[in-house]
């Protein structure tokens, strides 16, 4: 159950093709997040998985039955939408209920599976009430309990965070991950927000323009991206690149160093440079350091008790071994 | 949310409609064309073959012609300017802070829902009439004699009733766009030193640039082809014979066929005119 | 604006609004009053306004001698069911329009606005003969069409607005959900989209119900509604100042209060949303 193949799929919208041959493999049970920039195609995948949106070319397999034509409700996909898409007409209890209505599913088998969601979402005090009546979390929860009740084979969610406040984010981001620690169920997540990518995913697959730039489990993306794309998108704040001949006293085009891999002091190191904006979050300091005659800026990361202020002249020394080098094309050396 | 499936179900959806309104809009207007090359009495002969543009000659030489021409620009830009003028000044009144704000709007807007025969009989009788109206009581009361308003002013008359029935129209729309206007905009005018009237000048106006023209398109497009107004009062007498009731009485009145299609004509090609301007603006609304 | 706004000013407006607004509405509201007086009041020298032997003597007399139940019916008729005609045919072409856009969708929705900017003068005749031979002369139902044409491009436009209004993402969630296209309609569409559709049908009744080009010329005595009946009162005989007001009012008041309920409706489905 839930292991889904796309086999060289391709999208194009009229003469535009955002899509170029695609191959993906989705295990049972994987937490995977489809993650980029705007525009990268990531929801366009989902919703080809989904069925909302027909393939160009190319074969979507689930469960090795190929399910390239079959309409979204054959393919035993339940989707939670951005903006929570419930039936404003309808109780809580009665949008839960909905898919289980159209698929026939007898009343009493409905009651249990609509009580056991409201039990884990928290949500049996609100079953009678019209989404208007909810705030934006508890609208979420609904979403996710008129998924879950359909039992289906993966679950896809299109940025389903995006609309909430911060606070709130974190929180549902441990509930979701919990959901899935509970349901071992495959789940397909689109966001754009690499940390959600990466504190939620067993697999992440990094896409650009159509194009998978990498899939891999967080940590792999994080020690050892295949490209310039990848390192830069993964790890916040992002990594400092480092043209020149700096760069190729390491024999490569480009090398990069994580904010994080490099420390600072105020008397000695490898390069120097003139702090600029110093941003307290309180546990850590990220500094953002001009005229080091390597990059326009360099982001390093300190410790909150660290004390050196805009305007201060600031040493720093990588860690060697956590260099990355990349050639002309971006690609990891 | 298009697949295969959806869009053929979607043109299959669409078909009823859009035939219809094809066949409603083809083929009288080819009848229209056709009989326009015709010489076409039904009441003395019938059809009378062919006379090529002769119908479309005589329609524009005949010397009613340019005296509809006069009365239709004098009717239609005279109720354009008193619409546009009051229903700016009703739209900025009917905006400020009052009492009741929801009562009276539906009192500006009660004559558009008004029947054009109930009101263009109310008017001519009960108001209009020399004898027995209310105005020739209004004038007696300030000691002038009684205007013979349908016979002597009758193109003020018509005007004056087609205007009461179009205010509320411009008037609605007007304050609906007047309403859409951000307050912010009039404070940081405001911030910026300018007076009342100068706000209204030179950022409400301008705002209902857009909404007046939408006003003067639509009802100019409905406002070439009143009929009912004149039918019920002055049956085309009296000089207000406008274009489009020119027309009528050719075709149905002496049944012309021939000539009147041949005006039916003028007055399509007049009216798309005006359309493609006011269909600009709509399709620039539709990408909104 | 975010501030106080001066009592004296309000009391201004106030005044300055309702001299205005009553001022508009007298002609209607004198035609009511006049409704209820002899006919020798009605024309009484000054005019009386409110002090008169109010009597219901007009009403019946309309109602009783002209038949008035035929011209309501008919009006009613013509009314509704080109109304509901329109809707039956424009909710389909709606949904595809606003749920499967393509690139002509935008052209097509134009096209169809604009067959409303047609001169019915200019193709008065044709229809006039076209029914003669349909039989349909002085028909309800002729009438029906023509009164579902014209307003058709203003039904599909209003339903169009509506639909679009209604998230797709609920949509695709029903179709996630399972459902089938009908089923989607049915569960899903037709609740949301109910508002929109009340609202259509209210504005739609009432532009038919006013309709005065093709209800004077396509009908005579049989399938004549309200329109017509009032026109009869151009060439009176006698008196009638009194029972053209009665018959008047019965003529307008259903509209008036369906008007009403309308107002935003009328601005943007008469502006084509040109205006929001």
């Amino acid at each position: 159950m839930g292991r889904i193949t796309l086999d060289k799929v391709t999208k194009s919208f009229g003469d535009v093709n955002v899509i170029p041959p695609l191959d993906l493999t989705i295990n049972d049970g994987e937490f995977v997040v489809f993650v980029g920039p705007s525009g990268c195609g990531k929801s366009t995948l989902l919703r080809l998985i989904a069925g909302l949106e027909d393939v160009s070319s190319g074969q979507i397999r689930i469960d090795g039955d190929d399910a390239t034509n079959l309409p979204p409700a054959k393919r035993k996909l339940a989707m939670v939408f951005q903006s929570y898409a419930l039936y404003p007409h309808m109780s809580v209890r009665k949008n839960i209920a909905f898919p289980m209505k159209m698929a026939g599913v007898p009343e009493d088998e409905q009651k249990r599976r609509i009580e056991g969601a409201a039990k884990a979402l928290n949500l049996t005090d609100y079953l009678d009430r019209r989404p208007g009546q909810l705030s934006g979390g508890q609208r979420q929860r609904v979403a996710i309990g008129r998924a879950i009740v359909r039992e289906p084979s993966a679950f896809l969610f299109d940025e389903p965070l995006s609309n909430l406040d911060a606070a709130l984010r974190v929180n549902m981001r441990l509930e979701i991950s919990e959901l899935h620690n509970q349901l071992k169920t495959t789940m397909i997540y689109v966001t754009h927000d690499q940390v959600e990518a990466m504190t939620m995913a067993d697999k992440i697959v990094v896409l650009r323009a159509g194009h998978i730039e990498q899939v891999g489990s967080p940590l792999e993306l994080y020690r050892e991206p295949r490209n310039k794309f990848v390192a830069g998108f993964i790890g916040s704040p992002k990594m400092n690149f480092i043209e020149g001949p700096v760069a190729a006293q390491q024999g490569a085009h480009t090398i990069g160093i994580r904010p994080e891999h490099i420390t600072a002091s105020a008397t000695d190191g490898m390069w120097s440079g003139v702090v600029g904006v110093a941003e307290h979050l309180g546990s850590d300091t990220f500094l953002h350091i001009h005229e080091t005659g390597l990059a326009e800026t360099m982001t390093v990361r300190v410790n909150g008790e660290f004390n050196l202020r805009h305007g201060d002249k600031v040493f720093l020394t990588p860690e060697m071994d956590k260099l990355h080098k990349f050639d002309a094309k971006g690609l990891r050396i | 949310m298009a697949t295969q499936h959806s869009r053929s179900a979607a043109r299959l959806m669409m078909a009823p409609a859009v035939m219809l309104l094809l066949g409603w809009m083809l083929v009288p207007l080819i009848m229209t064309l056709y009989f326009s090359f015709k010489k076409y009495l039904p009441m003395r002969g019938g059809d009378l073959g062919w006379v090529g543009f002769e119908n479309y000659a005589r329609f524009v030489t005949s010397s009613a012609f340019w005296p509809s021409v006069y009365t239709t620009l004098v009717i239609v830009g005279g109720v354009l300017l008193i619409t546009v003028v009051l229903g700016v000044f009703l739209a900025v009144l009917l905006n400020q802070p009052m009492w009741g704000q929801g009562v009276v709007r539906i009192l500006v807007i009660a004559p558009f829902f008004v029947m054009p025969t109930v009101s263009a009989l109310v008017w001519k009788n009960m108001f209009m009439d020399p004898n027995y109206g209310l105005l020739a009581y209004l004038w007696e009361f300030f000691g002038a004699e009684p205007v013979e308003w349908l016979s002597k002013a009758s193109m003020t008359s018509i005007i004056t009733i087609v205007s009461w029935q179009w205010l509320p129209f411009a008037t609605l729309i007007l304050l609906t766009a007047i309403q859409s206007l951000d307050s912010e905009q009039l404070e940081a005018a405001e911030m910026d030193g300018a007076s009342a009237p100068k706000r209204f000048a030179y950022i409400t106006l301008p705002h209902l640039g857009r909404a007046i023209t939408v006003v003067i398109l639509i009802q100019t497009i409905f406002l070439l082809s009143i009929f009912a107004e004149i039918f019920v009062t002055t049956g085309g007498a009296f000089g207000t014979n406008t274009l489009s009731y020119l027309i009528f009485q050719r075709v149905l009145e002496s049944q012309n066929v021939g000539l009147g299609s041949a005006g039916g004509v003028y007055a399509i090609i007049l009216a798309n005119i005006v359309a493609i301007f006011l269909m600009r603006i709509v399709g620039k609304n539709l990408d909104a | 604006m975010a501030r106080a706004v001066t009592t004296q000013r309000k009391i201004i407006n106030t005044a300055a609004a309702w001299a205005v607004g009553l001022a508009i509405f007298f002609p209607i509201l004198w035609t009511i009053l006049t409704s209820f007086k002899t006919e020798a009041q009605a024309i009484a020298d000054p005019p009386l306004f409110l002090g008169f032997d109010w009597t219901l003597e007009n009403y019946s007399v309309v109602m009783e001698r002209s038949d008035y139940a035929k011209y309501l019916w008919n009006s009613i008729i013509i009314a509704g069911g080109s109304t509901l005609l329109g809707i039956i045919i424009a909710v389909p072409a709606a949904w595809s329009m606003a749920f499967v856009p393509s690139k002509r969708t935008k052209d097509i929705l134009m096209w169809m606005l604009s067959t409303k900017m047609l001169p019915a003068v200019g193709v008065l005749y044709p229809i006039y003969l076209l029914f003669i031979k349909l039989g349909i002369l002085d028909s309800k139902i002729g009438l029906v069409i023509v009164l579902m044409l014209i307003n058709l491009p203003i039904i599909v436009w209003m339903l169009y607005t509506y639909f679009k209004e209604i998230p797709g993402e609920i949509l695709e969630a029903a179709r996630m959900d399972g459902a089938t296209l009908k089923e989607e309609v049915i569960y899903i569409l037709t609740p949301m989209a109910i508002p929109g559709i009340a609202s259509t049908i209210l504005l739609n009744v009432i532009l038919a119900w006013n309709e005065a080009f093709w209800t004077l010329n396509l009908t005579a005595a049989k399938a004549a509604p309200l329109t017509a009946f009032i026109a009869s009162y151009s060439s009176p005989e006698g008196l009638f100042y009194a029972k053209l007001s009665a018959a008047s009012t019965m003529a307008i008041a259903p509209i008036l209060i369906l008007g009403w309920f309308s107002q935003k409706q009328l601005v943007s489905g008469l502006t084509f949303g040109a205006v929001k």
